[in-house]
């Protein structure tokens, strides 16, 4: 394979998973190819939290095929799956309140070059600069997503899955979290993205996969979006 | 001014030093029970027989090959360090997705296994160990032996330490994000299973240094670890569990309450500190440090 703009980043075909005795995922199949913005869809408790943590290795029991970089990470334990260049930004955050901003930030070992250095990171991010020896949970809604997301560009890992990364936060911001993430595309990141804010998410992301009851629904370019909008609207439940 | 309160300085001054001594110890032994309950929700009974496992192999160095107090410190740390780190990989790491009292059961257990084993190679009598440093100070009211003072710095350069060492270093902050999110720092690329295993190791060596650092002063036997252990549980409830900082000011603190009450109601010293634990429990449950729900 060469490299170039279709280098296959990952690949998931038939997946299932189980959350204790409930099957989570039934049938999951998609790819995400080098450089570009995959966007998952789909209502509340669809399947889209359940298919990223299955992906960094936090789903127990998976069956199916999980491919990396065309490695299988079936199996294997999340630490061994952030060695192959994935990073995770969940849905809660996850900022730890026990740290200070900065050691919130410093906190994922850099496993790989190519990483963003802290000071480009506070240039993209001034108020983590300003608020860096606060307690990491004294920070808004907001800072707080902006350390959750800057704090895997460090690392070296390119590809980056981002859950909801816009939930409850205030327009301004969400525009922001827009900017940075098509920043991160111009610097060679590759994003797999849970969004709940389709508005947001058709402006930004190149193809979508509609997820209901654990399965891929549907599928579609941004382009295809307007002469489908009634379709999709109707999947999404808008 | 001989008398203070109606009391003999030197009497005073005495039982200060004595707890401040049994402090040394309350304090370092809380200390690895609060990193240990801190980062893998696990209530280690065993910590007592740990402490004595430590004192037991420098006297059997000693007797045995003739290896002197100063290497045992270093050595018997490490040994029973490796038991630890035995106990977690094969045993407590598959109990972390149960209840939490799975653990502590298996730690009761393995507490009352190692010291019927003890007992039955070594029998139940002590065993003295020679003092490492003869003489002391003459403070004209009263006189300090050198080993004393040993123990009481030892304990808070080696307590301070490992406070400084979790709270403000890079892999000090590892421990204290995988207590609050241990998944989250494993998608980091971060090898969670085997910090808890090093960590356990850790805390169950600083018991055994304990252990070394008491043959001195009390006798090496089968029971000095589940004498000093029920103490220390409740030493760890007063400070509030799994609070680092706190369980080391709280051992020094009950420590000395305990000297003093020798001095002022002799009858009061050796349940002091669990009417105190009480007391905490009705007030303040969480404990002194200790996070309030």
């Amino acid at each position: 394979m060469t490299e170039s703009a279709s280098t296959m980043v990952l690949q998931l075909q038939h997946l299932s998973g189980h959350y204790g005795e409930t099957q989570a995922l039934h049938d999951i199949s998609l790819e995400v190819r080098e450089g570009e913005i995959v966007c998952l869809l789909g209502r509340n408790g669809a399947g889209k939290t359940t298919t990223l943590r299955a992906i960094v290795g936090l789903l127990a029991r998976c069956q199916g095929k999980i491919e990396i970089h065309g490695q299988s990470t079936i199996g294997l334990p999340p630490e061994a799956i952030a060695h192959l260049g994935v990073a995770y930004c969940p849905e809660e955050r996850g900022i730890f309140a026990s740290l200070s901003t900065e050691e919130n930030l410093l906190l994922p070992p850099v496993l790989k070059p190519g990483g963003m250095t802290v000071e480009e990171i506070y240039e993209l991010f001034p108020n983590l600069l300003a608020r860096r020896s606060s307690q990491g949970t004294k920070l808004s809604g907001g800072e707080q997503q902006m350390l959750a997301i800057a704090r895997i560009l460090r690392t070296g890992a390119k590809l980056l899955l981002l859950d909801e990364c816009t939930e409850g936060l205030a327009p301004v911001i969400v525009e922001k979290i827009g900017q940075v993430i098509r920043l991160l595309r111009e610097r060679g990141f590759t994003v797999l993205m849970v969004e709940q804010n389709f508005r947001f998410a058709s402006r930004l992301a190149d193809r979508f996969y509609v997820i209901e009851e654990g399965t891929v629904v549907d599928s579609f370019r941004q382009d295809e979006i307007t002469p489908n909008l009634e379709r999709i609207e109707r999947l999404l439940g808008l | 001014m001989d008398t203070l309160f109606g009391v003999p300085v030197a009497a005073l001054i005495g039982q200060v030093l004595i707890g401040l001594i049994n402090g040394s110890f309350y304090s370092l032994m809380s200390l690895g029970l609060a990193i240990i309950f801190g980062l893998l929700h696990v209530v280690n009974f065993a910590h007592g027989v740990q402490y004595m496992l430590g004192a037991l192999v420098a006297w059997v160095l000693l007797d045995t090959w003739g290896i002197n107090y100063w290497w045992a410190l270093l050595i018997a740390p490490v040994v029973v360090g490796l038991s630890g780190l035995a106990i977690e990989r094969f045993f407590l790491r598959h109990l972390y997705h149960l209840d939490h009292v799975y653990a502590l059961l298996l730690t009761v257990g393995m507490g009352i296994l190692i010291e019927g084993l003890v007992k039955f190679k070594f029998g139940i009598g002590g065993q003295p160990y020679p003092n490492p440093m003869s003489g002391g100070v003459d403070l004209s009211v009263t006189f300090v032996p050198w080993y004393r003072l040993w123990v009481i710095g030892v304990a808070l350069v080696v307590s301070l330490g490992t406070w400084y060492f979790i709270d403000r270093t890079k892999l000090g902050a590892y421990l204290r994000a995988a207590n609050e999110n241990p998944n989250l720092v494993r998608t980091f690329g971060v090898n969670v299973p085997r910090m808890l295993m090093l960590t356990y190791a850790f805390a169950v060596a600083l018991a055994g240094f304990s252990g070394v650092m008491a043959a001195p002063i009390y006798q090496v036997s089968p029971y000095m670890g589940s004498n000093l252990i029920i103490v220390v549980f409740a030493v760890v409830v007063i400070g509030g569990m799994g609070s680092i900082l706190g369980s080391i000011l709280t051992g020094f603190g009950l420590g000395v309450i305990e000297g003093l009450t020798k001095v002022f109601y002799p009858e009061g010293a050796s349940v002091v500190i669990f009417v105190v634990m009480i007391l905490m429990l009705a007030v303040r449950p969480s404990g002194l440090f200790g996070r309030q729900p």
